[in-house]
């Protein structure tokens, strides 16, 4: 099984993409036929920088903007080949200086159905090519038109993902990109400024793609991995100067961090993963230090 | 590899599938039909002008004759021009037919949300200011906070009503119809024929008083002004409705009648609000020697006060002394039982907001990159307004009422504002965070408040069936500024009642302009 410590993947100015990381929809690793995989993980994200289009700076009417998450994640293997995965967060938002008010709620709920179509050795390990379709879409009608305290866009997505990974011996490496169609959204005002002034409550959400590389070692108790992520937005528009963010902004980013699971020796099946990740470029997003801790816990229904 | 490729296969139909599903989203104000007036207000040449003492004061000269050799020139180029219309240009033509009024006062709502945006603090902590001389150079000049955008669609609507007062003066005086009646072979092209005198053009009238107000007014935006103003008055001509020289003719009559708005507006203080230094401490020595706590910006850095010497502009609708004659008594003093309990009331309302409460916060919140809430009314306003088959100049009529008194509501809620400068409930109690920015002005009364409460007076006078949704919004508008966490419950009741005060100044006017 995988856990999820990519949920920081989508953290867009202290906020959570309503992408559906919910588990790993990113890796290459399945769940066995009547595995069923249930966990919880702990996220802790933070930045006091931020791009306003290209151009860093920081806001002494914000300090420190914190998200926090409680995601409650489940990953059944309907064979070995397919796995059906489902997630649920819940998101606190906070700022450390000047007025505004945090939030919190449950986000998105994400649905995702992962299918290993195709594996065969190649050289002298294993390459296995995996595609993921996702559903995404807001548990409640949480206010997204008040950033960077909402705790989500409120858009609806689908997307789909390929991923190629290849191990040899402990080491693996895994390429995985998911373009991500976004739906529309709705705000409370009716009107709002983007590059012009639009006269309507409906807010275009500019479609994305997510991608990642990860190479590190990988054993039946243990992985341990570097991880780059990157998320672009195709279009959106730019915050400007001493503006406030938007649901439609065009949110680039791109991180680095290290992440890993490990099997606790003295209990059987009980998994616990961490994760450390840093943005080091970004576009109308905050420059987050994001930390993961999770607790997972396999059931076999196998006899 | 089949699995392969049935995988392969059936992920690309779900993205193609995805990616074909529209995004666009369309604007209420698009596709709008062209106006068909209901009446088209021939006696409006003889209604009350704002600062035109004569709607003849400038002279528009009589047309040729229409068997002239120039006559039958202007009719030849709409001709060829109607021979070759593209779609683009027939959009143009849709977009402006629908009311030019309309268009401007949503082109400058536009103008307002882009130049919404305060400055970002020098490297010492101290603000720079914009300046007019220079308007390209960072701050963008103007600041359309809710006192200069209230006072700058005033402004425009005003002139522009005046100007059309004097446009249709000439269009009876000289009765000359418009070019798809005198000509056969001219085509109505996207638009409804009226029996409307075509000269002067009341489009290009608007366009010229508009395109000139705006070289004082949003000064960093007179070439992409002056590009629509032209778009207008290329797409009247092509559409059959006017002729060059009724163009012309117009757009010379608007702009002479900008002149007089920009003199009044050169001296009217509006230039001096910003204030000095000085100034600003004044506010504090004034209000700590009377033994109260006064405001303090709530910003980091400590951000100088809105236009804190706004409450001096020279209003429209009542003299400077009536100002003061609408500043209600003061607020509870700060550490009283009756303050403490507005306090307490704001903090109970605002630490868990229900999500009822903060979808009217963000509804109403027209704040930082918006039109603020004066543009606000002037949407709603517009909204109801296209439905009424409205002429021109009663449009211009209405929304000159409308802004009027939004900008008279800012000069008299400044007045309290500064009068009192009484802190916000973060100021007294640091645990109330709010559901949208806190302005950087005082508390007491509540801006939204006064807008929301006049706007919708003078909008139930001017549209009585509508007169209980208006005053059902204004109330919400209030509310939002309790429950956001930005104001005291006494703030938006005593603003609410400010505001409904200066409407009935409107209604005054409304009522004695010869327009019912």
């Amino acid at each position: 099984m995988r856990t999820n410590f990519k949920i920081w993947f989508a953290l867009v100015l202290g906020l959570i993409s309503s992408l559906a990381h919910g588990q790993t929809a990113e890796d290459a690793i399945m769940m066995g036929k009547k595995q069923w995989c249930n966990g919880i993980t702990y996220m802790h994200s933070g930045w006091n920088e931020y791009w306003e289009g290209t151009t860093k700076r920081s806001n002494q009417n914000l300090g420190t903007v914190t998200t926090q998450s409680l995601m409650l994640m489940s990953n059944y293997g309907i064979s070995d080949k397919l796995n059906v995965l489902v997630s649920v967060p819940y998101i606190w938002t906070h700022a450390s200086e000047g007025t505004l008010h945090g939030l919190e709620g449950f986000q998105d709920i994400a649905l995702n159905v992962k299918y290993e179509f195709y594996t065969t050795r190649l050289g002298k390990g294993n390459l296995s090519l995996i595609g993921v379709g996702s559903f995404s879409t807001p548990l409640t009608n949480y206010e997204n038109d008040f950033l960077p305290m909402s705790i989500g866009l409120g858009s609806t997505n689908l997307s789909g993902r390929l991923t190629a990974d290849y191990q040899q011996g402990i080491f693996f490496t895994t390429l995985s990109s998911a373009y991500v169609w976004r739906s529309d959204v709705t705000i409370d005002r009716s009107s709002y400024y983007t590059d012009q002034i639009n006269y309507t409550n409906q807010v275009a959400m500019p479609n994305q793609l997510y991608s990642n590389l990860n190479i590190g070692i990988r054993k039946s108790n243990l992985v341990a991995e570097a991880v780059l992520m990157n998320m672009y937005t195709f279009g959106g528009f730019d915050i400007r100067k001493n503006d406030m963010p938007f649901a439609s902004n065009q949110m680039n980013m791109t991180s680095i961090g290290a992440h890993a699971k490990y099997f606790l020796p003295f209990v059987t099946n009980l998994e616990v993963i961490g994760g450390a990740d840093f943005v080091i470029a970004g576009r109308n997003v905050g420059q987050s230090q994001t930390y993961t801790a999770g607790l997972y816990y396999v059931l076999s229904f196998k006899k | 590899m089949r699995n392969l490729f049935f995988s392969i296969a059936g992920l690309t139909v779900l993205l193609l599938i995805a990616s074909s599903c529209q995004k666009e989203v369309t604007n209420r104000n698009s596709n709008l039909p062209s106006l068909q007036p209901v009446n088209n207000d021939l006696n409006a040449g003889t209604w009350r002008t704002v600062l035109l003492s004569r709607p003849d004061s400038f002279t528009v000269a009589a047309p040729v004759a229409t068997n002239s050799p120039l006559y039958a020139a202007d009719i030849n180029e709409i001709k060829s021009l109607q021979q070759h219309i593209s779609s683009d240009q027939a959009n143009t033509i849709r977009y402006w037919a629908a009311g030019g009024v309309l268009r401007w006062n949503e082109i400058m709502r536009g103008l307002v949300a882009k130049y919404n945006l305060a400055a970002v603090q020098n490297a010492d902590g101290s603000y720079p200011i914009p300046s007019p001389a220079n308007p390209l150079a960072y701050p963008l000049f103007p600041f359309s906070n809710p006192p200069y955008a209230a006072r700058a669609y005033a402004y425009i609507s005003a002139a522009q009503y005046d100007a059309l007062v004097a446009c249709w003066y000439y269009k009876t005086k000289y009765n000359r119809a418009a070019p798809y009646k005198t000509d056969s072979s001219v085509a109505a092209k996207f638009i409804t024929k009226t029996d409307l005198p075509s000269y002067p053009s009341e489009a290009a009238v608007l366009a010229g008083v508009t395109a000139e107000m705006m070289k004082l007014l949003f000064p960093g935006e007179i070439a992409s002004i002056q590009s629509k103003a032209e778009e207008q008055e290329e797409a009247t001509i092509m559409s059959g409705a006017a002729t060059r020289a009724d163009i012309v003719a117009g757009e010379t009559l608007g702009r002479q009648v900008a002149e007089l708005f920009i003199t009044r507006a050169r001296g009217d203080n509006a230039g001096k609000a910003v204030g000095t230094p000085t100034d600003w401490a004044n506010f504090v020595t004034v209000t700590t020697s009377q033994g109260l706590t006064p405001w303090y910006s709530l910003e980091s850095p400590k951000r100088p006060p809105m236009l804190p010497l706004f409450y001096k502009v020279k209003p429209f609708l009542f003299d400077s002394a009536t100002v003061v004659s609408l500043r209600p008594g003061p607020p509870p003093a700060v550490g009283s039982d009756q303050m403490n309990q507005q306090t307490d009331e704001v903090y109970s309302l605002v630490k868990n907001p229900s999500r009822g409460n903060i979808g009217i916060v963000e509804k109403w919140a027209d704040g930082t990159g918006t039109y603020t809430p004066p543009g606000h009314w002037n949407a709603i306003a517009a909204d109801d307004f296209v439905h009424q088959n409205f002429s021109e100049v009663r449009w211009a009529r209405n929304m000159a009422l409308l802004n009027m008194t939004l900008m008279d509501a800012a000069i008299v809620c400044w007045d309290i504002k500064y009068h009192y400068f009484n802190p916000r409930p973060t100021q007294l109690n640091p645990s109330i965070k709010s559901l949208t920015g806190i302005p950087n002005f005082p508390s007491y009364v509540s801006g939204h408040s006064v807008f929301s409460g006049s706007a919708s007076t003078i909008l139930g006078y001017l549209l009585p069936e509508n007169a209980a949704k208006y005053t059902s919004m204004a109330s919400e508008a209030a509310r939002s500024r309790l429950v956001g966490g930005l104001h005291y419950r006494i703030d938006c009741e005593v603003g609410m009642t400010v505001g409904n005060n200066v409407g009935n100044y409107a209604i005054l006017r409304a009522q004695n302009d010869g327009a019912n």
